[in-house]
């Protein structure tokens, strides 16, 4: 089977989607000679052409509001945001339109369009280059909202999303795409969105995570179980549509739920896990529901010692998880 | 690029049976156009009074734009080319396909509105079957839309023209600047009409945009700018056709300004004396299309006493059937209100939350 980077699923996916169906577009800043600052579309202008990929001016808002004007059209496009830090000139055309276009027209339309934004932090992005902007748009009913891990997730979720009928936000933590290898079979698997993974299984501590996190949960898990701590990772994958069966029945096992999130604590995403948990689970519940997630401050400081001091890792985690336990 | 002003669009009643002619316009077609820009009012004046009668909660009104509106979109070809339009649109979605009922469910907010279902306050309209686009409230976002709409006729190559139209206060909104800098720029089949009625609410234009046309604004995209007297229905048409005409063989977007007027508060919540002196209003009511394309229609004969009597009866019958037909229509059920908000077929990922 081959292994391939983070990057590489998507890239490859986005690829092999354009062939597939030939009303997908791609669009965005720097999309298309150049491939993207990452490299995430490289080649696609080579094999698709100018039509297809389309590299736009440094208007973001343009970006996403022509693609929902596009999938009204008859596309299915695909819009990066060239960092996830700058889709909020986009936000209106986001949250305004393209969740409500459903909606308010009562069925008439829909816009089936991915946005995907590189985001997270551990990479010397500093306050604009490392931001957790999931909190924004999982707040909104008519958008869907995507966090994979692994490149077999990433390949599996990408076409989900990119098939889907409604808007999909795929967020890719950016320290994944080279740092994150794994098997993709060569199959056209789909991952249906709203499916958590259990990513280990454990019978005294849950650990709810997504992205870069998952990760770091796994990590933290192997460092605790030299304790004699059992601990079960559920990676959400997707946080909206929430797999809530998957995240309850692995809460009411073993009766404590930690959960992790790179964001600050404060309104994060983890905050919704939360309360689902201490309203769906109490009675299951052996512990207070916890929380690791990042510093009350408005962005990720540039020193590589604030940064440090900022990003959630495995060590916070695994302390997380021995207070859990202890309790 | 120059900006052409064709105020004087010399298509005034003289002509005589032969009014339409330089533009292709039957008579036939010039009494349809009358007929949609006086049904459009007749609708209009009715809600106003449903309004006040306390029949419907808000009414926001398209009186002043109606002719510029009619002559716009006569110029597209219906369900084929796009409109996204505004919250003054009425006569804009009536041409399109949009009938007395589908306007009037919309203030009844009835469960058969086609535009929402009920969902949406009055004059957010909206038919995926018309193809018109679900108006919104944030303004100048259906700017970007219709530009999308453009870009996909084009690499899809359905020879389909997108417009988006809105006020000259929405014109100044950051989406319009991002929208027709990248429609400029691939040419895209799109045409964009600001309706220039004077005031953003209680904001004069001379407090809301720095030029005093803003097609002016249209040569710094690199598209032509046209002004045009809102008030002079087949100026407003040949404006349009022209604009069609380009874009349809790929020379690009055009931007069309109709000087239009305001003939009622910004909504049935304003109170327009308040901010707007005798005189002006005065002058705005001399500015209106409707008493002026029914004295050019007469002049050129098309309009005769006759005419008119028939279609006055046929006008009224119309309105009447429409607020009969939306006021005996049921409200939406509580029950549908979790509907729509994702798809409801069995696609990857398409359950609810």
């Amino acid at each position: 089977m081959a292994v391939w980077t983070f990057i590489e699923a998507i890239r490859e996916t986005l690829a092999e989607e354009m062939r597939r169906d030939p009303s997908i577009i791609v669009l965005g800043e720097d999309v298309g000679k150049k491939g993207g600052v990452f490299l995430a579309t490289d080649g696609l202008w080579a094999e698709f052409g100018d039509e297809r990929v389309i590299d736009t001016p440094l208007t973001e808002s343009m970006i996403v509001g022509t693609a929902i004007g596009a999938a009204v059209n008859g596309l299915r496009p695909v819009a990066e945001i060239q960092f996830a830090d700058f889709i909020f000139p986009a936000f209106n055309q986001i949250v305004s339109e393209a969740a409500r276009m459903r909606y308010r027209s009562n069925n008439g339309y829909s816009v089936p369009m991915t946005i995907r934004a590189p985001y997270g932090g551990g990479v010397h992005g500093a306050l604009y280059h490392s931001q957790s902007v999931e909190a924004f748009f999982t707040h909104v009913p008519g958008l869907k909202v995507v966090v994979p891990s692994t490149p077999y997730d990433a390949r599996g979720l990408l076409r989900a999303s990119i098939r889907d009928e409604d808007p999909v936000l795929f967020f890719e933590h950016k320290k994944m795409y080279r740092s994150v290898r794994g098997e993709v079979p060569d199959t056209d698997y789909v991952i249906p969105l709203g499916t958590a993974a259990i990513t280990r299984p454990g019978s005294q501590v849950t650990v709810i995570a997504y992205g870069l996190m998952a990760h770091y949960a796994l990590e933290a898990a192997d460092r605790v179980a030299e304790d004699g701590i059992s601990v079960e990772v559920v990676d959400l994958r997707t946080l909206r549509p929430l797999d809530r069966d998957t995240v309850l029945e692995s809460v009411k096992k073993t009766g404590k739920c930690l959960i992790v999130y790179e964001d600050n604590k404060f309104g994060g995403y983890g905050a919704e896990v939360a309360a689902i948990v201490a309203e769906e689970a109490f009675d299951y519940l052996d512990g207070p529901v916890t929380r690791v997630a990042g510093p009350e401050v408005p962005g990720v400081p540039y020193n590589h010692v604030l940064e440090e001091w900022f990003m959630v890792n495995p060590e916070k985690i695994a302390d997380g998880i021995r207070a859990l336990a202890a309790y | 690029m120059a900006v052409s002003k064709s105020k004087d669009a010399a298509l005034d009643g003289s002509a005589g049976a032969s009014l339409g002619a330089s533009l292709g316009l039957s008579d036939a077609d010039l009494l349809a156009m009358y007929r949609m820009v006086a049904l459009a009012r007749a609708l209009d004046e009715r809600m106003w009074i449903l309004n006040r009668a306390g029949r419907i909660p808000f009414v926001i009104s398209g009186q002043g734009h109606e002719g510029a509106q009619v002559g716009i979109a006569w110029a597209f070809e219906k369900g084929h080319d796009w409109i996204a339009p505004f919250y003054r649109s009425i006569a804009t979605c009536m041409t399109f396909g949009m009938s007395a009922r589908d306007i009037m469910t919309a203030q009844y907010a009835t469960a058969g509105d086609p535009s929402s279902g009920g969902r949406q306050m009055p004059g957010h309209y909206g038919s995926h079957v018309n193809n018109l686009v679900s108006v919104s409230s944030p303004v100048a976002t259906q700017l970007l839309h219709a530009v999308g709409i453009a870009l996909a006729a084009k690499i899809r190559k359905t020879g389909q023209v997108a417009m988006a139209s809105m006020g000259e206060g929405s014109s100044n909104q950051g989406d319009v600047h991002e929208g027709l800098n990248f429609a400029a720029i691939h040419k895209l089949p799109f045409i964009f009409v600001v309706e220039n009625n004077g005031y953003a609410i209680s904001v004069p234009a001379a407090m809301e945009v720095s030029v005093e046309d803003v097609a002016d604004r249209a040569s710094g995209y690199g598209m032509p700018g046209v002004v045009v007297d809102g008030s002079d229905v087949l100026a407003c048409y040949a404006a349009a056709r022209d604009a069609v005409a380009r874009a349809r063989a790929g020379d690009g977007p055009t931007l069309i300004e109709a000087k239009v007027t305001r003939l009622t508060g910004h909504s049935s919540d304003d109170q327009q004396t308040k901010y707007r002196s005798a005189e002006d209003l005065a002058t705005g009511l001399g500015h209106d299309a409707l008493p002026r394309f029914r004295e050019q229609l007469r002049g050129a004969g098309v309009l005769t006493d006759v005419v008119e009597a028939a279609l006055a009866e046929e006008l009224k019958a119309i309105v009447e059937d429409a607020t009969d037909y939306a006021e005996a229509e049921p409200d939406p059920d509580p029950a549908t209100a979790m509907r729509y908000v994702y798809a409801e077929a069995a696609e990857p990922g398409g359950g609810l939350d």
